[in-house]
């Protein structure tokens, strides 16, 4: 995925990259959409819960709602605790 | 409180229920699951590592269909952090089940009163069934009730103490003024706590240290299981007052 974009990268007038920040760290993206974003993670919406700019993104939305340029993500899922 | 234990509407068949913090690793986690006999488990809602998504998933080990799944607001210092995390995990989850946290003060872990009684209201509002892990205050824990809590979950002693039940006559009187379940949550360290608990009437207990912390976690799990169960049936059996001095148990009569 992100051989590709590099290479894509290069033609300049081909830019499908977004810069977000998911999880507090700066990354480039090709995905559009929040299921495209953890689609790249391997993640299944199952079990995690999604929130861009703090909002949270309905499960049922992640196909539909769009990411644009600049948007912090945050993605959480459940992990040991009491 | 005879019978199954049910909490807004939610039915529990265990009155042990088990955190799933700070074990070796996820299997130990799951053996000392089993082992408790307990129906709920809780859990914290953190980010996703993305960098390496290798790492196992919770929720590989323990099935939700086995086990309800309670999430936690912990290390929550303020109302606003506490919905947030409460919001994200009905989303990530599959109930409206919350163990409301909302932190005081890093060293003692002690609930912030004031921010606890106003996020269970808003949460409660939001159609969350709300478990606020509180003091050990009866009028706190009235004040919760009032807010729309489904319960409460007063301490016994700080988080991860293991110092037991410090204030048992507070926990008495919450039990008989509330017409909510009460779980004790947090500071019992070993089976007798657990049993000092339920013998004061808690409809169940919240176990993650005394249990995770212990040299060996399984079999711990397996003696907390027994305490709980032996504390419930001394509670409905109903113990002997107190007396300062003997009562013959063998009959005078007939004796040479």
């Amino acid at each position: 995925m992100h051989d590709k974009a590099v290479f894509l990268r290069g033609y300049g007038f081909f830019n499908f990259f977004m810069r977000l920040k998911v999880n507090g760290d700066q990354l480039e993206t090709m995905a559009e959409t929040v299921e495209g974003l953890i689609g790249e993670f391997k993640l299944e919406p199952k079990g995690v819960a999604v929130e861009v700019n703090m909002a949270i993104v309905k499960k049922a939305d992640y196909g539909s709602f769009r990411l644009k340029e600049g948007d912090e993500v945050e993605i959480v899922s459940f992990v040991g605790g009491g | 409180m005879s019978g199954k234990l049910k909490i807004g509407g939610v039915e529990f068949s265990s009155r042990l229920w088990v955190g799933t913090g700070k074990y070796k690793d996820f299997d130990e986690t799951r053996r000392a699951i089993e082992a408790s006999g307990t129906d709920v488990v809780t859990v914290s809602v953190r980010r996703v590592n993305i960098i390496d998504r290798k790492s196992e998933n919770l929720l590989d080990f323990i099935d939700p269909k086995k086990y309800k799944i309670l999430p936690n607001t912990a290390g929550c210092y303020n109302v606003e952090d506490a919905l947030r995390y409460a919001r994200l995990a009905r989303e990530a989850g599959i109930s409206d089940l919350v163990k409301l946290e909302v932190i005081g003060d890093e060293r003692t872990l002690f609930p912030d009163v004031c921010g606890l009684l106003k996020a269970t209201e808003i949460l409660a509002k939001e159609g969350f069934i709300v478990l606020p892990y509180s003091n050990d205050d009866p009028i706190t824990a009235q004040r919760l009730v009032d807010a729309g809590a489904a319960c409460v979950m007063p301490l016994g002693a700080p988080i991860g103490s293991g110092l037991g039940i410090r204030n048992p006559y507070n926990i008495k009187i919450i039990r008989e003024l509330l017409d909510v379940p009460v779980v004790l949550d947090a500071g019992v360290g070993t089976a007798s706590d657990a049993t000092v608990a339920m013998e004061l009437g808690a409809d169940a207990v919240l176990i993650n240290t005394g249990i995770a912390g212990a040299d060996d976690p399984v079999k711990m799990a397996a003696a907390m299981k027994h305490a709980v169960e032996a504390g419930r049936l001394a509670y409905e059996a109903g113990r002997i007052p107190r007396k300062l001095y003997a009562t013959a148990s063998s009959p005078i009569e007939g004796m040479l």
